[in-house]
Formats: structure tokens, C-alpha cells, sequence
């Protein structure tokens, strides 16, 4: 089964991406492309101009940090303290180093009170964040995230926001895996649609999230913001609105003008 | 909501710790759920929502072990006193994580395996199997193996188990949490079909509240292991406590509130697009003409 179909994808140095898309569409597919943990049958991925084939997933790994969508995955340690050293250790890093950067990782995520606890008593969410914080701990040039606001609250989400935001500030190259359409409405980045294996779109957040007809092609929903708009439509108000302070705004505009 | 109604989920002081865990998970929890609600229990992520579904089909105690205090009775069964396989029957529970409950080397199996557990005869095995695939959107998958399938796919799969059960209470932990918005849409929709028609009690654990909340009628909000909101939805999301702890509230409801506070009054607190927009065309209307 052909699981990727033709998909040409360039993404820049810095970049902050979210890849959309039923499922089954073959967005973990592509991603798992990017560290070599799949090597394509057809075509050629290059990280940093060079060919995934000519490469080790090991020395990929320190350049393009993955984490799963399930952290069931890639948890094993018994604390997670131990967890999130383990590829700290496994890269060679200092005793000293590895010290510190599990702390700061562990603080970042807030996990800094589950230091001494089995991953397999925290809950679903909580392991997300562990899982997430094993692969920031060594810095990689290239975070990619599976899904990341699965089982995620909305303060949790709001941090992950803010923290990818961050990372992207930092100069690091962030792409997100999703179907969470209010997520990618908050985050903003440049948006690759997929459906059945191919890239269907390109584009800002904005741009392609309040295209109807392509998220439908691609099983999302416009965000709800959109959607309102979209049933105002005959009042002649604009239809790309993803944002609740935007709409706040145009609203007010619309009620100012017509007083 | 008409007629006198009967509570088939009732909790009174229920405290519970894992084993080896340092403090209770949920404490003095006192919940009714009345039979035919759908209700949502949401709040922050290790608040003590998974532990508490564990409770209604008796995984806990009877699995995790540890004491469970206070009462727990569901579907009138007390269930501290009442085996998991007899729980089971009036109780499904479709997990966060379907590769957790999915294990059979077909999809067809998988969806057999309770049923033929209970005992059933071939004849409603196969019309119960064939029915929750259909339900589920899945009759494709029929032949495939479970573990080949994407996390979306699982998730429908573990929900048709639990729905060939048909049991009078449905709790989904999270169950479209790997699924697009059109599939969470579509499971969304089956279960309310279930709720509605069949008239099975569901408690929904979700934080994706803007594709849930049109369901329900009765929200309730967990923090750090005890209830902190119980009521009607509308009433729940725009109180001051559902913003202090951070309960992703639907963005309608959220325009709702931002346009209060710049002065621009909807007649009521919309949950869903559809609401905020007609609400919104009668101010707007008003306002133009």
C-alpha cells in the first residue's frame, strides 16, 4: 500500500508548520521521513541537504527531535527524571549537563513535582508532556510534534502555544502534526493540508483554515470563529475570521459603522 | 427533561488513592447522573477524570486495587461489591488509548470477543457485530488487523466493542482524541444517536469542548481529584470558576463574554456556531435597521 503518493515539501530553516489532515492520510508517514525512521521507496528526503539514506537514524535523531503521538511509544524508564536522561546519556552528554537539562526540561513542562514518579502513574496528558520533554532536553535543530494537544487541557495547550512559539523565536525549525483546528486558529503557522497520501494545500492559517472546500476535501472543520462568520455571511462581514479577539473587533467595527 | 427521573450513576464521598500513591487521586466526590444524561466531564489533565471512570465499572478497586471509600452504586449495582464482568454489561468503557483494549488479529473479532464473552448466541453475535461496524463507519476494516490501523481507525474500532455491548451506560475517556474533527463529528453524532434514541446514559470525558458541548445537558468540572462545577452546560461555562481554572470553554461561548465586556449583549449564552451566529444576526440586524 502506498501510503505517501508523489508529496514535494520544502521546509525552511526556522520554519513553524502544521501538517493537517484526516487520518490516514499519511501526515505521520511524511513526518517519520524526516528523521529516518522511514526511508522513502520513491524520491529522496534531504535534511540539511543531505539524503536520510547516507544517514544513521542516531545522528538524525540529535538534529530532528520526534515525539510520538502515543507517549506510551517511547516511555520505559522507571522515574521520569531517568526518562527524560536516557538519550541524554545515549548522546554522550556530561553527568553535569545532563543534570541540568533535565531540570530545565522538567521546570519548562511543569513536571518538575513528577521528578521521582514511574511515567506509568501519571496521567495521559501528563505523559505527553514527559514524552515531550525527553526529546527538548538535547536541543534537537528540528522538533517535530505528533499530535502534540492530545489529551491536553486548554492551560496546557495555552503553554504548548506559547513554548512553540518560543522554540520558533529561538530560531528552531517546529512542525506540528495535527487535527486540532482551534490549536493551529491560536498558533497561526504556515498550514500543509493532506488527504489520501498528497500535499492538497499550502498556506497561511488563515488563508487555508477558512477555506471551506479544502478542509472538508481534508475531513477538518473550519474553527469555530470561521464557522460564525461563515453564518453571517449575508451581512456582508468578512469570512476569514479564526480568532475570537479579531472577531471581537470586526464586530465592533461592523456595529460602529451601521450606528 | 419531563417525568420523574432515575439516577443510574450515583457517587457519595468516593475517595480513592492508588496504590503507592501519595495522595487521593479523587476525594469526596459526590456526583447523580440520571439515567438518559449525556453528560461531559472535563477539567485539567490529571485532575482525577480517567480515575473516576474507572470507578463506575469497578476497575477500581477491583483492578488497581487500593480502597475505594465511599459509595459508588451504578445501574443500582454497589460497585465495590459486584465483579468487573458483571459491571461490564451495564457499564462500557471505551479507554483514552484504544491500542489499550484493542488485541484480537481481526477488527471483526475484536468487536466479537464481549459479546462472545456474555455468552451470546452466533446469530446475535454477527447481527450485533455487523451493526456496530455499520454504527461506527468501519465495516471496511472488517478483515484488517487492529494494530495496522491509524490511531483514528483504533479509536472507532474500541468504540463499535463497546458499543456492540449496548450497555445502559456509555463512559468515553477521550475517545476522539485521535480522530479528525469530521471523524470526532461522526462519533460524536453516533453516540448521541445512542444517547438520544437508545436512551443510554453517556459520560463523555473531553476537553475539546467546541465539538462536544452541543450534545450535553449536564456538565460536570473535576480539579485536583474533586468537583468543582455541576450543572447545565451554559451555566458552567460562563461561570467565573470554569475561567480561573482553564476549562477550554467553546469559542462561541467565549465570544459571548468578550463581546459582554465591550458592552454588546447576546439574549443568550450561545455553545455552538450555529447559536452565535443567529444570536449575533439578531443584534446586528437590530442594530442596521
Amino acid at each position: 500500500m502506498e501510503a505517501l503518493r508523489g508529496v514535494s515539501l520544502t521546509v525552511q530553516n526556522g520554519e513553524f508548520i502544521a501538517i493537517m489532515g484526516q487520518n490516514g492520510a499519511g501526515k505521520t508517514t511524511l513526518v517519520k521521513h524526516f528523521n529516518g525512521l522511514l526511508k522513502p521507496t520513491k524520491g529522496e528526503v534531504l535534511i540539511d541537504g543531505v539524503s536520510t539514506r547516507e544517514m544513521s537514524v542516531a545522528s538524525l535523531a540529535r538534529k530532528v527531535g520526534f515525539v510520538f503521538q502515543n507517549p506510551d511509544h517511547q516511555l520505559f524508564c522507571e522515574t521520569v527524571e531517568e526518562e527524560v536522561a536516557y538519550a541524554l546519556r545515549n548522546f554522550g552528554f556530561k553527568e553535569r549537563d545532563i543534570k541540568r537539562r533535565v531540570t530545565w526540561a522538567l521546570n519548562l513542562l511543569g513536571l518538575t513535582q513528577y521528578r521521582q514518579t514511574s511515567p506509568f502513574m501519571l496521567s495521559g496528558g501528563e505523559r505527553k508532556r514527559v514524552a515531550l520533554a525527553s526529546v527538548l532536553a538535547w536541543n534537537p535543530k528540528v522538533v517535530i510534534l505528533d499530535e502534540p494537544t492530545i489529551g491536553q487541557d486548554y492551560q496546557q495547550k495555552e503553554k504548548l502555544r506559547q513554548f512553540i512559539v518560543q522554540l520558533n523565536a529561538q530560531g528552531k525549525t517546529v512542525i506540528i502534526v495535527t487535527h486540532d483546528v482551534e490549536f493551529v486558529a491560536e498558533c497561526n503557522p504556515r498550514v500543509v493540508l493532506m488527504a489520501q497520501g498528497k500535499i492538497v494545500a499550502e498556506g497561511g492559517a488563515k488563508q487555508v483554515l477558512t477555506n471551506r472546500d479544502l478542509v472538508a476535501q481534508a475531513s477538518i472543520v473550519p474553527p469555530q470563529i470561521t464557522q460564525i462568520f461563515l453564518g453571517l455571511k449575508d451581512l456582508e462581514l468578512p469570512t476569514d475570521v479564526i480568532d475570537v479577539y479579531e472577531a471581537m473587533r470586526v464586530l465592533m467595527d461592523f456595529l460602529e459603522a451601521s450606528s | 427533561m419531563s417525568g420523574p427521573k432515575l439516577a443510574v450513576i450515583e457517587a457519595k464521598g468516593l475517595t480513592y488513592a492508588y496504590p503507592g500513591g501519595t495522595r487521593p487521586s479523587i476525594e469526596d466526590i459526590s456526583i447523580t447522573i440520571e439515567s438518559g444524561e449525556f453528560v461531559i466531564l472535563t477539567g485539567p489533565s490529571g485532575c482525577g477524570k480517567t480515575t473516576l471512570c474507572r470507578c463506575f465499572n469497578g476497575l477500581i478497586p477491583h483492578f488497581y486495587g487500593g480502597k475505594l471509600e465511599g459509595d459508588m452504586v451504578v445501574a443500582s449495582l454497589k460497585v465495590s461489591e459486584h465483579p468487573i464482568y458483571e459491571l461490564a454489561r451495564h457499564v462500557g468503557l471505551v479507554f483514552q488509548n484504544p491500542e489499550n483494549q484493542l488485541f484480537a488479529l481481526s477488527v471483526e473479532k475484536d468487536v466479537a470477543f464481549g459479546l462472545e464473552n456474555l455468552g451470546m448466541p452466533r446469530d446475535e453475535i454477527k447481527k450485533r457485530v455487523d451493526w456496530a461496524l455499520q454504527m461506527t463507519d468501519i465495516e471496511d476494516l472488517r478483515e484488517r488487523a487492529p494494530n495496522e490501523l491509524s490511531g483514528g481507525q483504533q479509536q472507532r474500532v474500541a468504540i463499535a466493542c463497546v458499543l456492540a455491548m449496548q450497555p445502559e451506560v456509555m463512559v468515553l475517556d477521550e475517545p476522539t482524541s485521535f480522530l479528525d474533527p469530521v471523524g470526532a463529528q461522526k462519533i460524536f453524532e453516533v453516540v448521541n444517536d445512542l444517547n438520544k434514541k437508545l436512551g443510554i446514559t453517556v459520560v463523555l470525558v473531553e476537553h475539546r469542548l467546541d465539538l462536544a458541548s452541543q450534545y450535553a445537558n449536564h456538565v460536570i468540572v473535576v480539579d485536583e481529584g474533586k468537583i468543582v462545577l455541576d450543572g447545565e452546560p451554559r451555566e458552567v461555562f460562563t461561570s467565573e470558576t470554569a475561567r480561573l481554572i482553564g476549562v477550554g470553554i467553546p469559542k462561541a461561548t467565549r465570544l459571548y463574554q468578550v463581546l459582554k465586556e465591550n458592552g454588546i449583549r447576546l439574549s443568550k449564552v450561545p455553545v455552538t456556531s450555529g447559536e452565535a451566529s443567529q444570536l449575533l444576526q439578531e443584534v446586528l440586524r437590530h442594530n442596521r435597521g
